[in-house]
């Protein structure tokens, strides 16, 4: 490392005295500056030289800026609020050019962020290259895979369909099974003991402004630190013979990453294109049939918790996870002797491999058992209906305010816009009110149309209920055509 | 690798210092070439990468948010003891994003030389204050920067590039319709905007 390591102002030994300095100097001497960054970054040493099982990490930095930029360009059109963010995703969705797509590049991003981290915790761990002196590097590693985890779960929300707001319920529950904290944990997250519009407020400021910052933080402890460290190199050979094919990061790896990174490209464009990303039916949280599944890399941990009951579920949801966790936050410090060789460690290698191969069975028990039980199997094929039903309708923009409503509906309808012609003769604003919103005289008409049917409509109008007689309604004495107009008027108003 | 090698990589033209030999200069130029391939293909990537950003950036901009449709104004019968121009308002549906809105526009019914109706909007042709009827003065004034206008919408001084926006109507049943639009600011000759 020494040897490789550079002065910044090593060239400045190169420059004319200071007496010869001018102002295309200093401007020279500051681009020597970058000169010299550009070679920091691009000269360090890679032991035993470039290698295609070193590309992950740069394939994780960019992912990392697709995410920040598609990220932002979404925000453009997303509203945090329980009222909005389902019809802006949609209106993202369905409408906005280039939307589906930079929506599926976000959403599968994620997916590949979890991919291409798997490898590089793999190639890292069977490399050895946590040993050492790189115990640190290894622990900013492990935040970051934290954070990362914590970018999906809040970004699962945001777009607020069934599957959002099911699979979010389920798993803000989880935190209940802590001792003692859980429930607070729960509603501090959810800021509130229900599921709502602060919950996803909460979520957006996780998933947008306070995860990402611990993310650029650590992100860059990660990379200074794997640079003060140094690539580990291949597992074996003589310090000589590595010494002596050792090659600077330009411009073999350089080419090694671009092509993982044209390779991640490819991929999320391919799938974005011709498998867009869809959205789902607007939360209801009445719905008491919908099933809820994560995403893909949870589905393991979702299987792993139906095996818990009761009395145990805190040692097999908490304790079990926790350890397992913990033991691969310590693994530098637990696996302590320089050798790096895979095959000269198998308790590791064995348990990692377990591991995986646990998590993957998990997976496919899981997938079998949504497919085969007849509980499940027939809910989630509706499920799946219901999407493809709401991706083929067309978007349906927002009614803004609901003192606009009666407008909108006269505008829209023109059967119920002669309806507002009679409401507005008949004088039904002056109890009503204006904007249908009730006044002290009477209650609002707003949803009346989704209470009653045009029947009953017609049969209290003629003759008010008692209730509604007391309140000051007297019958509305109207010819046939004009009683038809209004109640069309009445049924508009949803 | 020792300090030489170090500093010849990159730029040949830094090698003449160092006074690489003949072998590395080629390497160099070879790599710098490289660079440059990989900078260009960097670029046409970014490019590329960039255009569905740019079309989603832009979405709002190549779409119409107003549907153009007649609206009432009131009834002949009313409008025709008219003396000096009146303020009406008029709803006209938008899609205002992803919300459908219903906005008021006001405009003006006034009497032409001829006696017949018209209508004007009250947009400022300048810079799109709301442009007032003044009864004592007899004139439109636009109260951003003076812009003065006559009863019938001439212009009469002031900034703006042309009289007030006639709007088309028609009539109906007895009913005085108008077709509400929008008008581009800052050009001699009206032009519509969507």
């Amino acid at each position: 490392m020494a040897e490789n390591s550079y002065v910044f102002g090593r060239e400045r030994r190169l420059a004319p005295p200071p007496s010869e300095q001018g102002t295309l100097h200093r401007w020279i001497d500051y681009r020597k500056h970058v000169d010299s960054f550009l070679r920091a970054v691009l000269d360090e040493a890679i032991p035993g030289g470039a290698s295609l099982a070193y590309v992950f990490g740069s394939g994780l930095l960019y992912l990392l800026l697709s995410q920040v930029i598609t990220g932002m360009f979404l925000v453009l059109y997303y509203v945090p609020s329980a009222d909005h963010a389902h019809t802006t995703v949609a209106y993202i969705t369905k409408e906005v050019t280039s939307g589906s797509f930079i929506r599926s590049i976000h959403a599968y991003g994620s997916s590949a962020i979890v991919i291409v981290l798997l490898l590089h915790v793999t190639q890292t761990f069977l490399f050895g290259s946590y040993k050492g002196r790189r115990k640190l590097l290894w622990l900013a590693g492990c935040a970051l895979f934290a954070l990362m985890l914590g970018m999906s779960f809040t970004g699962y929300l945001l777009p607020w369909d069934q599957k959002a707001y099911f699979a979010t319920t389920v798993g803000t529950n989880i935190l209940t099974y802590i001792p003692f904290v859980g429930n607070s944990l729960k509603s501090l997250l959810r800021g509130g003991t229900e599921m709502g519009t602060l919950t996803l407020s909460r979520f957006f400021v996780l998933h947008v402004f306070l995860i990402p910052a611990f993310i650029f933080a650590f992100v860059a402890i990660h990379v200074f630190m794997f640079r003060k460290a140094g690539p580990a190199g291949p597992v074996q050979g003589e310090p000589e013979t590595l010494k002596q094919s050792t090659e600077p990061f330009y411009p073999k790896q350089v080419l090694y990453d671009l092509i993982f990174a044209v390779l991640i490209i490819a991929g999320l464009g391919l799938l974005a294109h011709y498998a867009p990303v869809e959205l789902g039916p607007k939360a209801n949280p009445a719905d008491t049939q919908y099933v809820p599944r994560p995403e893909w890399y949870y589905i393991p941990v979702f299987q792993w918790l139906k095996y818990w009951e009761s009395g145990l579920a805190v040692l097999g949801i908490l304790v079990i996870p926790a350890f397992v966790a913990l033991l691969f936050v310590a693994l530098p410090f637990l696996d302590r002797r320089p050798e790096r060789r895979p095959w000269k460690r198998p308790v590791s290698v064995s348990i990692y491999g377990f591991v995986f191969i646990a998590l993957g069975a998990l997976g496919a028990i899981s997938h079998r058992h949504d497919l085969r039980d007849p509980s499940i199997a027939p809910q989630l094929r509706k499920q799946r209906a219901d999407v493809e039903t709401f991706m083929k309708k067309p978007f349906e923009p927002e009614l803004a305010g609901p003192s606009l409503i009666a407008a909108t509906v006269a505008l829209t309808n023109p059967v119920a816009g002669k309806g507002k012609k009679v409401f507005d003769q008949e004088g039904c604003a002056e109890c009503h009110g204006e904007d249908l919103t009730g006044t002290s005289a009477a209650p609002t008409l707003i949803g009346v149309g989704d209470k009653r049917d045009s029947a009953k409509l017609e049969s209290i109008l003629k003759q008010p209920t008692d209730a509604m007689t007391d309140g000051g309604m007297t019958p509305v004495e109207l010819n046939e055509e004009d009683l038809k107009n209004l109640i069309a008027f009445l049924k508009a108003l949803k | 690798m020792n300090h030489r090698e170090e500093m010849c990589i990159g730029k040949t033209a830094d090698i003449s210092y160092q006074g690489c030999d003949g072998d590395r200069i080629t390497t160099s130029s070879r790599r710098s070439f490289l660079g440059l391939l990989l900078g260009a293909g960097a670029a046409g990537l970014g490019a590329l990468l960039s255009v569905p950003l740019f079309r989603f950036l832009l979405h709002p901009l190549l779409t119409a948010t107003s549907s153009s449709s007649w609206k009432e104004v009131g009834s002949v019968e009313d409008l025709a003891s008219v003396t000096s121009p009146v303020k009406k308002l008029v709803k006209i549906e938008q899609r205002d994003g992803w919300r459908k809105i219903v906005s008021e526009k006001a405009l003006y019914v006034c009497k032409d030389a001829t006696g017949r109706l018209c209508a004007f909007s009250s947009v400022c042709p300048h810079l799109g204050c709301s442009i007032a009827w003044h009864d004592e003065k007899s004139n439109f004034l636009c109260p951003c920067h003076n812009g003065q206008f006559t009863a019938d919408g001439k212009l009469l001084g002031g900034p703006p590039p042309r009289g007030m926006d006639q709007l088309e109507i028609k009539i109906e049943d007895g009913l005085l319709m108008v077709h509400y639009q929008n008008f581009r600011q800052l050009v001699r000759h009206k032009e519509v905007i969507a």
